[in-house]
């Protein structure tokens, strides 16, 4: 059983907006009943202001995919179509107080249905074999729509790339081109992250010189019979008492020297290690 | 609200007479069987006698039950046996229609380098005999197929299977979850080796299942521990269900003829009507052949999850093959190997009765249900209401 939102539960019950707009404006028909979910949205558009004056829908699909569609004829009405655009499926899902993850899918169906009619209405409209390569020929998942998926829901993992897109969950054939197409996204987008805080007050620092060698310096010596052991911290000097196997071991300074480079590296660049 | 349990082959009702047969086991005979003293020993001849009336609903001897922690249990321990006793054997045959506890089994057998065969279905989830027969060959260790489908209802040819691989000197499991206490079973005069069954889908509680096992058959252990089912499955007795599933048993031998053409009855009107009331509907599985409980209906253009929680809204319960219900996003294998429009997949729900249902029930599902179609065929941008066609 899903845990949908009491939004979700009132707008799967209770749809408003159904049906479909006589000689309308704009239409957009995404999904398949094929594919288990579709939502065709028609609208009536202001010529002038390009405003969104009305909204209907009619969709075939769980109650997640009812309740989406709602909310999002809902939301874009009195918008003109640029500021619908800006509408992301995160906006859907949050104005709904959330979907399940496997649902967000749902999410994303009506942000592509919204597109799909304002391109309609621009004369946009493209063919099928224009919006790029498949990837999933299950639920004809093109490469463009997991890579624009991915990146507005910053989602790194194959399973939420399925749960968005549905890309990859039936037959599974296509997990290892996924997986190519995120390590692409992300090992150029990924942004750096700041491995050493810039200012510190003396007690993050001894904080984070106890994190660092309880989490990576503790461990590899342990891993070779070794043990460490913080005694002291005194400005930038950190006095630490070596252990077991390394206690008059010969290459003792290089252990130190090691110590001293990782800490310099994670905590500060002026920190001196010394055994006691 | 009062709910209206559609949803049997799911899980069933404890039988009030079951718990009560349990309930003393719960509180104060909590007695090892195992033991030396009088107060285990107790236990062991309430197990001994929950054995015999297990073996009597199937015609078995009493030797011949294994108790198991549930059907998913049972279904592992006699396909690994198999392969075990015959090591030499690398071949598995079963269907593509399995309950996830064979099928699965088998896919990981693949994985460790075993040749599976999956035997298709034809459009009503029919066995093919042919397709069978030609799989066979002097690799097969095991052939496992069920008694009846957990989705359709389904009866699988069970004698005429056994029959040709008893020919072949092949091992031949059955997983009988579904058909055991609905439909008569005498495995004396059934050439089967191994066969399933499980304790919640005939009002014993969940967590309890049995093993037949035919004299004389090759067995591995599954489980490996202790001396308890004499070395055939180990692990101290889940006492309470063991004894309340032999007390569900003994239930089922009683009323079995006379409740399965209650419920069979109640099923057909439950069908008709729906076929009835709801255009481009259709029921899935072949008519001719299936358990008495149980019916599998599309209905085109709505998908099932908004069925069953529309359904719910009015306390009713049932289950659907739709992908969104499946926890993953692939609709019904059994379906989809019988080669159901994804169409009327998506639509799909399953009714499984049970001898606690009533007429008044029946009706009020026969009146919820048209409506609840009716409405979300409303929403739907497919059907005769709707413009396009999918």
């Amino acid at each position: 059983m899903w845990e949908y939102s009491e939004k979700v539960k009132e707008l799967f019950l209770h749809p408003r907006n159904v049906g479909e707009i006589e000689n309308p404006d704009a239409v957009g028909e995404v999904g398949s009943m094929i594919c288990g979910d579709a939502l065709k949205l028609t609208l009536r558009i202001d010529r002038e202001t390009e405003r969104i004056i009305d909204a209907k829908f009619q969709t075939f699909g769980c109650a997640s995919a009812i309740a989406s569609s709602s909310i999002l004829t809902e939301l874009i009405k009195g918008k003109t179509l640029d500021e619908a655009l800006k509408l992301t499926n995160k906006d859907i899902a949050e104005a709904l107080g959330g979907l399940p993850k496997e649902k967000m899918h749902c999410s994303v169906m009506g942000r592509e249905a919204l597109e799909a009619a304002i391109a309609d209405y621009r004369g946009e409209k493209r063919l099928v074999e224009e919006k790029g390569r498949i990837v999933c020929n299950c639920f004809e998942v093109t490469e463009e729509k997991i890579r624009k998926v991915a990146i507005e829901n910053h989602l790194t993992t194959v399973e939420e790339i399925t749960n968005y897109t549905k890309a990859g969950g039936d037959c599974g054939s296509c997990i290892p081109e996924i997986e190519a197409i995120l390590k692409d996204i992300w090992s150029v987008k990924a942004p750096e992250t700041p491995k050493r805080p810039k200012k510190m007050t003396n007690l993050q620092k001894i904080a984070l010189i106890q994190d660092v060698i309880e989490k990576e310096i503790r461990p590899r010596l342990q891993a070779d019979g070794g043990d460490i052991e913080l005694i002291d911290i005194d400005g930038n000097r950190v006095i630490v008492g070596l252990r077991a196997m390394c206690v008059g071991c010969p290459s003792g300074g290089v252990t130190i020297e090691g110590i001293q480079k990782k800490l310099r590296e994670l905590v500060s660049e002026d920190i001196v290690v010394e055994a006691q | 609200m009062s709910v209206i349990y559609l949803d049997n082959n799911a899980t069933t009702a404890v039988a009030p007479e079951v718990l009560e047969e349990m309930a003393p086991y719960l509180r104060d005979l909590y007695g090892n069987p195992s033991s030396m003293h009088t107060f285990g020993g107790q236990v062991r001849r309430k197990i001994e006698e929950a054995r015999a009336r297990v073996a009597a609903l199937i015609g078995a001897d009493p030797d011949e039950i294994v108790f198991t922690s549930c059907g998913t249990e049972s279904d592992n321990t006699a396909v690994m046996s198999a392969v075990e006793t015959y090591p030499h054997r690398r071949h598995v045959v079963t269907t593509r229609v399995e309950h996830p506890a064979v099928l699965n089994f088998a896919r990981h057998l693949a994985r460790k380098g075993f040749r599976v065969t999956y035997l298709p279905v034809d459009s009503l989830g029919r066995l093919d005999m042919d397709a069978l027969s030609e799989a066979l060959d002097d690799e097969t260790a095991v052939v496992s197929i069920m008694y009846a489908n957990n989705e359709t209802g389904v009866i699988f040819p069970v004698r005429r299977i056994g029959g040709l691989l008893r020919e072949r000197g092949i091992l031949f499991h059955t997983d009988a979850v579904q058909a055991v206490g609905k439909v008569p079973i005498n495995v004396k005069d059934l050439p089967v080796d191994m066969l399933s069954l499980s304790g919640h889908k005939l009002h014993a509680p969940k967590g309890v299942g049995a093993l037949y096992v035919r004299k004389g058959t090759r067995f591995h252990p599954y489980i490996i521990g202790g001396h308890q089912e004499r070395g055939r499955r180990a692990g101290t007795e889940n006492v309470a269900s063991i004894i309340g599933l032999g007390k569900a048993c003994e239930l089922a031998m009683q009323a079995l003829e006379r409740e399965s053409s209650y419920v069979g009855t109640l099923r057909d009107r439950l069908e008709q009507a729906l076929l009835q009331l709801c255009p481009d509907a259709m029921v899935n599985g072949d008519t001719g052949n299936r358990l008495p409980n149980t019916t599998n209906i599309s209905f085109q253009y709505v998908e099932g999850e908004a069925i069953l929680l529309r359904l719910d809204e009015h306390g009713i319960c049932a289950s659907s093959g739709s992908a969104c219900t499946s926890g993953s996003l692939q609709p019904s294998h059994v379906l989809r190997a019988m080669g159901v429009p994804f169409t009327a997949i998506h639509g799909s729900v399953r009714f499984s009765l049970s001898r606690y249902n009533t007429e008044a029930e029946i009706e009020r599902v026969i009146e919820i249900v048209p409506a609840v179609i009716k409405e979300l065929r409303e929403l739907s941008p497919y059907g005769r209401n709707g413009l396009g066609q999918g």
